[in-house]
């Protein structure tokens, strides 16, 4: 079985989520025997250096540097085509994107056309032009390639989708990361909207992250439920041994709230739920980490209640500050709003920190050692915070058993369920 | 003539109401005054009125040839009378026709048993004023929680004077024996133990309305014919279930309550059984053998044991912070406090915060008034830390002598126990010796009892150079009376500092002691 998939990009270059579930799908695909045809949308800017070590033109099978997996690479075909699509934006942030490039005059125009199937023609300047000239150069690709079965990631790549099972005839399967729901509340965007809906129209077959946006999908988008499958997301394993050793800088108990300061991730009832407990326990730190459009408003929150000595706000953290901040706490909260999977929850976990999640979440499916709260119900999150900072037994419990549930959610099982997926529908045919 | 034992628990708990932490200090009152009566309306709508109706309309028609038991916990009496007095009314009725026996057990439903004997015997003596006070009869039969047994509650039971006692068939006790028999207490062979016949109690009481099960549907021929298949020599068939099997667990539309109306007259018509309470059967049966339960066992899920109660972190988390407050309960006159410590022990508490429903266990949900055990946890823990600062409040700085420690259940704490009883022993005997050798020349005059010398002002002056904890160890193995005398004189912060090791009970190694006494003891040397 080979599959053509419109993914995004490989580590070590990696934005977020989406990459990680791409990379790990990838890898769990190729363990279970079925080939993969990586197309990876590469824009411009300082990722071609990374992203090259890959490999530097289309159509070259990639011997990763990982040796474990050398094996599984033989059965990967990774292709890049030259466009600045990125993924979580939105049409306006696109633009702003754009707009911020143009003005910088970066260097763009001498990486642009020297990928074998870049275009004859400039980058879309709005998303939607992208998107469009994206699912061209797919159609190319599908002519070009043998393969069984399209799987598109994220509804940026769902043109592409549909333009290579036109070209090609051969069965499509949309993968929904998030929906225009999550990442927008109840005012979407009309076209991502359209988008999302045609691509899971004309896929044979839609793979949800969770439970959650499977209903979503259903209920909002109108799609057939015979056709949705829900296949959680999982974790890469760590290496164990690697625990960090952070001297504490403060004797209180910290609570964290890691990820981006939106609207989605539900900031504003963390700090609500911060400020009832502050005013039984004054024993304790809370901590923002992250950056967003809404970070100003929860500054001025924070003041407005006289919780600042309190409430501290680190602004965005990568890498090696992310594990330093899980190190330092001593429950982390995922407060969202509407989160179809939410992966952060799970790093916390395997550091050993307890969590309290957001019923709104896929990730609250497939969990049993957390706290599971409505993100509007701050009471019962605050009580959740405080029972975890003063009553041992549920630290404990969590301790022990919460990273093991987290190490047996592979990658390889979502995998085997996505190749279960790829069955029904090629029996179909 | 072989017997039917018909024994029916009746409980229901006083369930907490959503209790956040910021209640704490402020909100005494726990209970979900709304769920608690809203749930006892319906199951005595449903279960209790109509079922003591039926038998106490099946003792009218059979007289005295027809019996059945009943425990009722003190709990669900307490709420019988505020919510539901017309089934208390109706289980006086039954009392009144001589047929139905009512049996002891601990007053909340509790799991005191496995901690505490002195709270144990508290509950069990509250229960049994109440049964006396409804039923006008003292109980001689007694069932602990849940059929909670071991070799070691039945001691206490025993002690206690009752002469029989109830509790599981469990396959991993009785092994190749039979349940149908009469059995006795292993340490004290005046006990009677009674057996749960499981196969036949669950037929009825989960079984019954289960249509994938071979055996469905139950008809009283059927089941009759069930029961004469039971190997003729063995005595008696046990049959203990919840109350609640009837109307409730199986509903009226399942048939079961025309299944127990059609049975007595089956029973009598097609076989050779009797029907008897427990206390019968100790008057007229003799015990077969010992029964060895070194290990507590109950009647719960399919392992038999304590783990729907105990066992998890969360459980044992706050099954620990609760019998820690043990002995300041004792010793408040509070009766509002009393109530609640006795509500707070109630097992359901427990029950909620199992973590075993992740796999199986719908008998788990039922009534449970939590999503998780976690929430379950975290709201009794809520309670619970208001409840210790009562109890706080109740004990101003003040030196209470600590009550002597019952010994725990629990077989392998008794073990530790020993050896540390004959260090105290060794300590007290040396202590003398000790003190005087140090300083042979010139404090050997000196001794602690020259404590008692002092006059208020030296005393104090004295207690302000030295800190709680050195008192605490350097009196570790003195008398009252010496204890009185310093304790007495220590400031408002020591004294608290002194009682809360003396609560806690901190361990105290000789040599601590040795060495705060010298620390004492040349202090006092200055001010004698």
């Amino acid at each position: 079985m080979k599959v053509l998939m419109f993914g995004w990009e490989f580590p070590p270059h990696i934005t977020g989520g989406l990459g990680t579930a791409c990379f790990g799908l990838t890898k769990g695909l190729l363990k279970h025997g079925v080939e993969v045809l990586f197309v990876v949308p590469k824009a411009y800017g300082d990722e071609s250096e990374e992203a090259v070590r890959l490999l530097n033109a289309s159509d070259v099978s990639i011997d990763f540097n990982s040796t474990v997996y050398q094996d599984y690479w033989k059965q990967l075909t990774y292709i890049e085509i030259g466009s600045n699509l990125v993924p979580y934006l939105g049409p306006e942030e696109f633009e702003k994107m754009i707009a911020k490039q143009e003005f910088d005059k970066s260097e763009s125009e001498t990486t642009v056309f020297s990928k074998s199937y870049s275009f004859s023609g400039k980058y879309g300047t709005n998303l939607m032009e992208e998107v469009t000239r994206y699912a061209l150069v797919a159609s190319a690709i599908a002519n070009s390639q043998q393969f069984d079965i399209i799987h598109a990631h994220d509804w940026l790549t769902y043109p592409a989708g549909i333009a290579a099972k036109k070209i090609s005839g051969k069965p499509l399967v949309v993968h929904m990361h998030a929906t225009e729901f999550d990442r927008s509340g109840d005012n979407i965007n009309q076209n991502v909207y359209d988008i999302e809906r045609k691509g899971m129209e004309a896929a044979d077959a839609v793979i949800t992250v969770s439970n959650y946006t499977r209903d979503i999908v259903i209920n909002r988008y109108g799609i057939n439920p015979d056709k949705v499958f829900t296949v959680h997301n999982a974790v890469e394993p760590t290496e164990s041994g690697e625990a960090l050793t952070i001297s504490r800088n403060v004797s209180e108990k910290v609570v964290t709230f890691l990820g981006r300061i939106t609207f989605q991730k539900g900031p504003d009832y963390f700090v609500e739920a911060a400020y009832k407990v502050i005013q039984m326990d004054k024993n304790v730190r809370f901590v923002m980490a992250g950056s967003g459009d809404m970070m100003y408003k929860m500054i001025r929150r924070v003041a407005q209640l006289h919780i600042s000595p309190y409430f501290h706000f680190t602004g965005f953290l990568q890498g090696e500050d992310v594990d330093k901040m899980f190190a330092l706490s001593d429950v982390y909260v995922m407060p969202s709003v509407s989160e179809p999977f939410g992966i952060s929850p799970l790093e916390a976990m395997r550091s050993n920190v307890p969590v309290v999640i957001s019923k709104q979440s896929g990730v609250s499916e497939v969990l049993k050692y957390a706290l599971k709260i409505d993100f509007w119900d701050i009471d019962a999150m605050a009580d959740a915070i405080y029972g975890l900072l003063h009553y041992d037994g549920l630290q404990d419990m969590f301790r022990k058993y919460g990273r093991a549930e987290v190490d047996s959610l592979k990658w390889e099982n979502a995998a085997n369920h996505v190749k279960e997926v790829y069955n029904i529908v090629l029996n179909q045919k | 003539m072989r017997s039917i034992c018909f024994y029916f628990q009746v409980h229901q708990p006083f369930r907490l109401k959503t209790y956040r932490f910021f209640d704490i200090g402020t909100d005494h009152y726990y209970f979900d005054e709304y769920r608690n009566r809203y749930i006892m309306r319906r199951i005595a709508d449903k279960c209790y009125l109509p079922m003591n109706n039926l038998l106490l309309s099946l003792i009218k028609e059979y007289g005295s040839a027809f019996k059945v038991s009943f425990s009722l916990s003190g709990t669900v009496m307490d709420q019988f009378e505020k919510y539901a007095p017309d089934v208390l009314d109706s289980f006086v009725a039954l009392a009144e026709t001589g047929c139905v026996e009512f049996i002891a057990e601990t007053y909340s439903h509790s799991l005191s048993a496995l901690k505490s004997k002195g709270e144990f015997l508290r509950q069990v003596e509250a229960q049994k004023e109440k049964v006396i006070k409804y039923f006008h009869k003292p109980p001689t039969t007694f069932r602990n929680t849940e059929l909670i047994y071991s070799d070691g509650i039945g001691e206490m039971v025993a002690e206690m004077g009752f002469k029989t006692i109830l509790t599981e068939g469990a396959k991993h006790i009785l092994g190749w024996k039979s349940p149908n028999y009469m059995y006795c207490n292993a340490i004290n062979p005046k006990l009677k133990v009674l057996l749960k016949n499981f196969m036949l109690s669950d037929d009825i009481a989960f079984r019954f309305s289960q249509q994938s099960w071979d055996g469905w549907p139950v008809t009283s021929e059927k089941y009759v014919g069930w029961l004469n298949s039971v190997d003729p020599a063995q005595e008696t068939i046990n049959l203990f279930m919840d109350y609640e099997t009837f109307g409730e667990h199986q509903w009226k539309e399942t048939g079961i309550f025309d299944f127990m109306k059609a049975l007595p007259g089956q029973v009598f018509a097609n076989s050779k059984y009797t029907f008897n309470t427990p206390s019968e059967l100790s008057e007229k049966m003799q015990p077969v053998a010992e029964i060895h339960v070194p290990f507590p066992i109950s009647w719960a899920d399919e392992e038999r044991d304590l783990t729907a109660w105990l066992g998890n972190e969360l459980q044992d988390d706050a099954f620990k912070n609760l019998y820690e407050l043990e002995y300041k309960v004792k010793n408040t006159a509070d009766e509002n406090l009393q109530l609640d410590w006795k509500y707070l022990q109630t097992s359901d508490h427990f029950y909620y915060m199992c973590t075993k429903w992740f796999s199986d266990g719908d008998v788990h949900k039922y009534f449970n008034p939590y999503n998780t055990p976690y929430e379950a946890y975290i709201n009794y823990m809520n309670v619970l830390s208001d409840f210790i600062i009562r109890i706080k409040d109740q004990h101003p700085v003040n030196y209470v002598e600590k009550a002597v420690e019952p010994q725990p259940e629990v077989v392998k704490e008794v073990q530790d126990k020993a050896p540390k009883k004959a260090a105290v022993k060794a300590k007290t005997t040396e202590k003398p010796k000790d003190v005087a050798k140090p300083n042979a020349t010139k404090m050997a005059k000196i001794t602690m009892n020259h404590i008692l010398k002092l006059n208020k002002t030296t005393m104090r002056s004295l207690a302000k150079e030295i800190n709680a904890l050195t008192f605490y160890y350097a009196l570790a193995n003195a008398d009252h009376k010496m204890k009185k005398a310093v304790t007495l004189h220590l400031g408002r912060l020591q004294l608290k500092e002194f009682n809360s090791y003396a609560w806690a009970n901190l361990p105290v190694q000789e040599s601590d002691t040795i060495e705060a006494q010298k620390i004492v003891l040349l202090k006092l040397e200055e001010y004698l």
